[in-house]
């Protein structure tokens, strides 16, 4: 028997900017009584159309029906008023409010404010569906899952019949996964329609009736979930593998420069965003890092950086400088003096530098300072450096040349209302001993990099804010790369950027692995990791799934675990040992 | 027929004027918005005062000139208060720059002044002169950087609430003058007479000159400060952008700890010049609110120091200018000045609405399509 | 005994009106430094007020008790509330910086009450003190309890109520709910359904009405009509901000609060036998027990007792 249609989309589009298409022609309707999965990769437009019945967005071109009649929704209450309740990944509470209090806020129920007799109304409700809720609790004292629940039964009360679902088993364990399901199918039973937005196949498979795919901003398909299988979905989500002409020599002689052991990370939830993860690094490769936006590829990142406190595990840096004479532009005398000291340094004929002469008496400071700048004090072996609970400041005082690109450009790379110039300055400003700012070196940086980069820009005092997003970031970049690193992390270099910019990131990241930096590159495009990377490790929820030969590997593979199926150890090996 | 009518709902639906963020304005078009919104105010000034007066509007602006510019005298008295306003928006623009609320001027003021006193009050007479003024300045100091950095250990540690904090403590510093005059005054008449000791010289045989030359040189120097230094430069990070900064690896506690202590030393040499330099004596009210009043010059400088030279001087323009269309105007009390203060203020913080946001009127179809068209272009 | 409780419960009352108003406006996201302003733009409406109408009789004794009370309500709330009807205009439509506004309200509301009161005819402001400020008739005959409890005026009853019912509106009824929900996330509020600009326009001109009436207050009652100037006003404004941190929010705290800080205030001027030293350093207790509950109250860190969330940031839909 056909279900009757509640929802109807029909050739929405929607764009952002001159440029960016969100989506474009979709037509997909929802049926009462049924939960209807939307399947696609990060950017593919899964949020935004559905913003769209949420209120939030308004669609540029297509029209909206409901029960078949043509609707305009403009705002979330909007939406209420047709019975759509959406429940965004970030969940919109007031921490000091009472779980009742935050469901009830906003409605007016005749004009009376009976929050007793509300209460009843939400336990009624709460029964009917198998919540498990305290109406007393404060959401800030709230796991998320709890916090989850208030927004689906705020939805509820305000008499939703179309429920959508933001990710929302993201950040859950597997228990209120189940538990979370169980609603859902009890709602489907009452006859509501429920939307979940996903990437997580099994999950598509267990719940969902039928499943939309989407890719690009583009309707791939719409299937019943029982006549299909999650190796075709994953096809259909990641479409066919395009190679992009990226110039990708072969690493040479490629060298550990950093390792990560076992580092775990908790997030101010309570939960775990890294969770044992450990991979190396090599000078000389571009190593991909692809996985579902969130799933802890930023904190993997800035963990490494020294941004955050690691609950377990080692982070440990391997200076290259077997062999080569130490220098104080990358280490204080401080740090030279604890080198010494630890019995690292050596003469060029192989003695041992101690920082004291044949009778054990100290030498001069002076003395030291002439013997390290004429070339004579060595290291022994390759500089270990455990960077664990280390600040950035710190790290770059030990000599370990890290460059960063954020995800985050203007609020963590770059300071948005400061012009090109000083945010050159950012990194190298503390250089020297004056009170004064040297703003003539990067002044000439900021040309250099405007020059050789391409920026667009009305001249360096131009506040970066005034910038383009590409432009924007070729300038973070320009700045990183000018630092001269032994590690290069880019957390999404090319979000937001054309093809000319983002052909200019490829060719720069390129470019600094034939230096013999080692580069780490955080992606979203498959395609852009399989045709620049050496390798790419996959995680999925803070956890490695696996490492594959980029050169080898099939996007139907990484698809699949980026969705969480973990690589057979047999592979996983292979992909290792490089 | 039915499309039609969903149209026409939807342009009905679409609200008559909506607030929109703008790009930056040249600078020329925020002077002269600035201008008129100066000029509105004044005009309106003026028409308020003759309403009450029977006067033409046209006596309140030659008052105002002849009130500031009317002697030499009162020429040195508007660059004295002048300077002295500096003076504090020279303390607070550090803090404020770092986005640090500092409402406490008054206070950090008035410890630096109350310091002075202590000094020539106790050590007045007994060693000279030479001796006395260097220890006033080091005690003074010392005494605002106290009461600045206070303020600042606790937001740095615990994130308290900087601007309540630094307000309790404006009336802390004035319960702390009440009391030493108590002690200091024996007949109970709360008056301090002006002191005798650790008077500062006159320069070029003007009383006037020192604290001008002080206070024009250290808006100078804190421009330079800002501007040019290491430290300049980390205050604008930690404002503009904690994060960054915390990427980039600077201290963001250091900085706000350091920064306060010079932002309230500095307010602690204005309270200085007021005890060696003009009065000689303190009052709960020696800080003559200039603490408030600074906030808005730097504010309406946007944290320029050079700038902070013209907002300063306008603003005790207005007010010295005000003294005499009080007079001319025969009003009875001062209010007149504050209320047409006001005006002025209420009339430019407006216009930071018009500099950050646009007001865009609802469009007919046509010409919403053209505007969309020409966007497209941009 | 009697007389310091009396008199702390008047300073208090004028702390406490003052109070009210700021958490209102508070609540709904909005710093008011203009607070000492608006109080004092209260006293001149309510003052204005009481002239005309002792001016309106034939002679002082005919005046009521009830008509000077309620025009003189009207005046100072309606004088008040105009001041931070500007302070509403520049802060939630035009979005402007709510520190720097409301120090600009505070000057301009010390002019303008000075201004006013100097064409105020205060002759009759004897009388009408003396009325304003008569106790219930039954209070002397219960002795000193009878004068503590009962041996206010009017004013005094209507400020507690006013912190009462506030407390009820914001703990017990929707529209409490919605205020709080604007204070704490005014893009929750807005996403709900509640319109934002709405109740922060409301908030702070009723919030600025209430704290009105404690300059009006704290001029024909509890000095009784005598007049210098707007500072000792603004003063109590001032202090009536601090006295919002100390009560963490909370009106029905606030009654409590403001009795310890009048009492704090009034005690210096009522024990025997200290010095004028000593009475200073008392007087100081208020704003140095405020700073402690501030350090505590962020240290601690406990949701329920730290300021509304977006306490001093104006909100912009378009800025998701």
């Amino acid at each position: 028997m056909e279900k009757e249609t509640v929802i109807e989309l029909r050739g929405i589009t929607k764009r952002f900017g001159a440029n960016i298409v969100a989506n474009k022609n979709v037509s997909i309707d929802v049926k009462k009584g049924e939960i209807l999965s939307i399947l696609g990769e990060n950017g593919c437009g899964k949020t935004t159309l559905m913003n769209m019945l949420a209120g939030i967005y308004y669609p540029d071109e297509g029209t909206i029906l409901i029960r078949g009649e043509e609707v305009n929704i403009r705002s979330p209450k909007d939406a209420f008023n047709y019975n759509i309740g959406m429940i965004h990944q970030h969940f919109k509470l007031i921490d000091v409010f009472t779980a009742a209090q935050n469901i009830v806020i906003g409605t007016d129920d005749n004009g009376k404010y009976d929050i007793k007799s509300a209460k009843d109304r939400i336990r009624e409700m709460s029964e009917k569906y198998g919540f498990h809720i305290d109406l007393d609790k404060k959401v800030y004292e709230m796991s998320v899952s709890e916090k989850q629940t208030v927004e689906i039964v705020k939805a509820l009360y305000r008499g939703a019949d179309v429920l959508i679902l933001d990710e929302p088993t993201a950040v859950l364990t597997p228990q209120e996964i189940d538990r979370l399901f169980d609603v859902l199918r009890a709602m489907r039973k009452n006859g509501k329609s429920v939307i979940i937005i996903t990437h997580k196949l099994n999950e598509v498979m267990e719940i969902s009736d039928r499943v939309t795919v989407l890719r690009k901003g583009e309707h791939i398909k719409t299937v019943n979930t029982s006549e299909t299988n999650e190796k075709e979905l994953a096809d259909m989500m990641v479409g066919q593998k395009v190679t992009l002409n990226i110039d990708r020599p072969m690493p040479e002689n490629p060298e550990l420069r950093l390792e990560v052991e076992g580092i775990s990370l908790m997030g101010s939830e309570g939960h775990l965003i890294l969770d044992n993860v450990s991979f190396s690094a090599y000078g000389g490769e571009i190593l991909g890092i692809a996985g579902i936006a969130g799933t802890g590829q930023r904190e993997l990142l800035e963990s490494i950086a020294g941004l955050h406190h690691l609950q377990s595990g080692s982070v440990t840096y391997y200076n290259p400088k077997k062999d080569k004479p130490i220098t104080f532009f990358h280490k204080t005398f401080k740090r030279v003096m604890e080198l010494a000291q630890s019995g690292m340094l050596r003469y060029a004929d192989g003695t041992d530098f101690t920082g004291k002469d044949e009778k054990g008496k100290p030498l001069s400071k002076k003395t030291i300072c002439n013997q390290v700048e004429a070339g004579e004090v060595f290291f022994k072996e390759d500089e270990v450096i455990n960077l664990r609970e280390k600040t950035p400041l710190q790290i770059r005082e030990l000599g370990v040349r890290f460059s960063f690109v954020p995800e985050d450009r203007l609020g963590m790379g770059l300071v948005g209302d400061m012009d090109i110039t000083d945010n050159m300055m950012l990194r190298s400003y503390r250089r020297g001993k004056s009170v004064f700012v040297d703003r003539k070196t990067p002044e000439d940086l900021a040309n250099e990099i405007i020059d050789s980069l391409q920026v667009v820009t009305p001249g360096v005092h131009t506040p970066v804010r005034r910038l383009s997003g590409g432009n924007i970031q070729k300038v973070l970049v320009g700045r990183e790369i000018a630092a001269g690193p032994r590690v290069l992390m880019a957390a999404y270099p090319v979000r937001g950027l054309d093809i000319n910019s983002s052909y200019t990131i490829y060719n720069l990241l390129t470019s600094q692995k034939k230096n013999g930096v080692a580069v780490i590159f955080v992606g979203e495009d498959l395609d852009v990791l399989l045709s620049l990377c050496d390798r790419i490790m996959v995680l999925a929820g803070g956890k490695v799934m696996g490492t594959v030969d980029a050169r080898k590997a099939k996007k139907e593979e990484i698809g699949l675990m980026m969705m969480g199926t973990a690589l057979k150890d047999k592979e996983k090996q292979e992909g290792e040992s490089l | 027929m039915e499309k039609q009518q969903t149209k026409q709902e939807q342009i009905k639906k679409e609200p008559w004027l909506r607030i929109v963020k703008r790009d930056a304005l040249p600078v020329k078009k925020v002077i002269l918005i600035y201008a008129i919104a100066i000029v509105a105010s004044l005009l309106v000034s003026s028409i308020i005062c003759s309403l009450f007066s029977s006067k033409n509007p046209l006596a309140f602006f030659t008052s105002l000139f002849t009130g500031a510019f009317g002697s030499s005298r009162r020429i040195w008295l508007l660059l004295q208060d002048t300077a002295l306003l500096l003076g504090v928006a020279v303390a607070l623009v550090p803090a404020f720059k770092m986005k640090f609320w500092n409402l406490g001027g008054n206070g950090q003021i008035l410890v630096g002044c109350l310091a002075a006193i202590f000094c020539m009050f106790y050590l007045g007479g007994k060693i000279p002169d030479a001796l006395l003024i260097p220890i006033m300045t080091v005690a003074s100091i010392i005494a605002g950087a106290v009461w600045g950095v206070l303020p600042a250990i606790f937001k740095a540690y615990f994130g308290t609430n900087e601007s309540l904090f630094t307000l309790m403590l404006n009336y802390i510093a004035a319960g702390l003058v009440a009391m030493f005059i108590t002690i200091w005054v024996k007949s109970g008449s709360g008056i301090l007479e002006p002191l005798k000791y650790g008077n500062f010289p006159k320069l070029f045989g003007s009383k006037y000159l020192l604290t001008v030359l002080v206070f024009l040189t250290l808006a100078v120097l804190m421009y330079v400060y800002l501007k040019y230094t290491k430290h300049g430069y980390e205050i604008s990070v930690v404002g503009d952008s904690p994060n960054t900064a915390k990427y980039i690896g600077i201290d963001v506690k250091r900085v706000i700890i350091r920064t306060m202590i010079i932002s309230g030393a500095l307010s602690g040499i204005v309270g200085l010049f007021l005890a060696g330099g003009i009065h000689h004596t303190i009052s709960t009210a020696s800080a003559n609110n200039m603490g408030f009043t600074a906030i808005m010059a730097t504010w309406l400088a946007s944290f320029n120091p050079l700038v902070m030279i013209g907002t300063c001087f306008f603003i005790i323009f207005i007010s010295r200018g005000m003294v005499e269309v009080r007079g001319n105007f025969g009003f009875t009390n001062d209010s007149i000045a504050n209320i047409v203060i006001g005006l002025v203020y209420f009339c430019v913080i407006a216009c930071s609405f018009f500099i950050t946001y646009r007001v865009v009127f609802r469009k007919s179809g046509a010409k919403r399509k053209k505007t969309d068209k020409a966007k497209g272009v941009d | 005994m009697t007389i310091f409780f009396v008199s702390a419960i008047s300073i208090a009352t004028v702390l406490l009106y003052g109070c009210i108003g700021e958490i209102i406006t508070e609540k709904a996201g909005h710093l008011n430094l203009g607070i000492p302003g608006i109080m004092c733009m209260g006293t001149a409406g309510g003052c204005l007020g009481v002239s005309l109408y002792m001016g309106a009789l034939s002679s002082p004794e005919n005046a009521s008790l009830i008509l000077l009370f309620l025009i003189s309500l009207l005046f100072s709330t309606v004088f008040a509330a105009a001041l931070g009807g500007i302070y509403a205009l520049l802060t939630v439509t035009l979005r402007c910086n709510q520190n720097i506004t409301g120090l600009a309200i505070t000057i301009f509301g010390g002019g303008a009450t000075n201004f006013i009161m100097s064409f105020v005819d205060r002759t009759n402001f004897d009388p009408a003190g003396k009325l304003i400020s008569s106790s219930l008739p039954f209070a002397d005959k219960l002795g000193g309890f009878g004068k503590v409890v009962f041996g206010h005026g009017i004013y005094v009853y209507l400020a507690i109520a006013v912190a009462v019912v506030c407390s009820l509106v914001l703990n017990k009824t929707r529209v409490g709910l919605h205020l709080r929900a604007v204070g704490e996330s005014p893009a929750t509020a807005d996403a709900a359904g509640i319109n934002v600009v709405l109740y922060k326009y409301m908030a702070i001109i009723i919030g600025s009405g209430i704290a009105g009436i404690g300059g009006f207050y704290y001029i024909m009652d509890y000095i009784k009509g005598s007049w210098e100037n707007a500072a000792t006003i603004e003063a109590f404004g001032w202090l009536a901000i601090a006295l919002v941190i100390f009560v963490l929010w909370k009106p029905n705290v606030a009654i409590l609060g403001a009795f310890l800080f009048g009492a704090c205030y009034i005690v210096a001027f009522v024990i025997p036998n200290i010095t004028s030293t000593q009475r200073e350093i008392i007087k100081m207790l208020p704003y140095v027990i405020t700073i402690v509950v501030l350090v505590i109250t962020s240290i601690r860190n406990k949701r329920e007792n730290q300021p509304p969330a977006s306490l001093g940031l104006n909100y912009f839909r378009e800025e998701r």
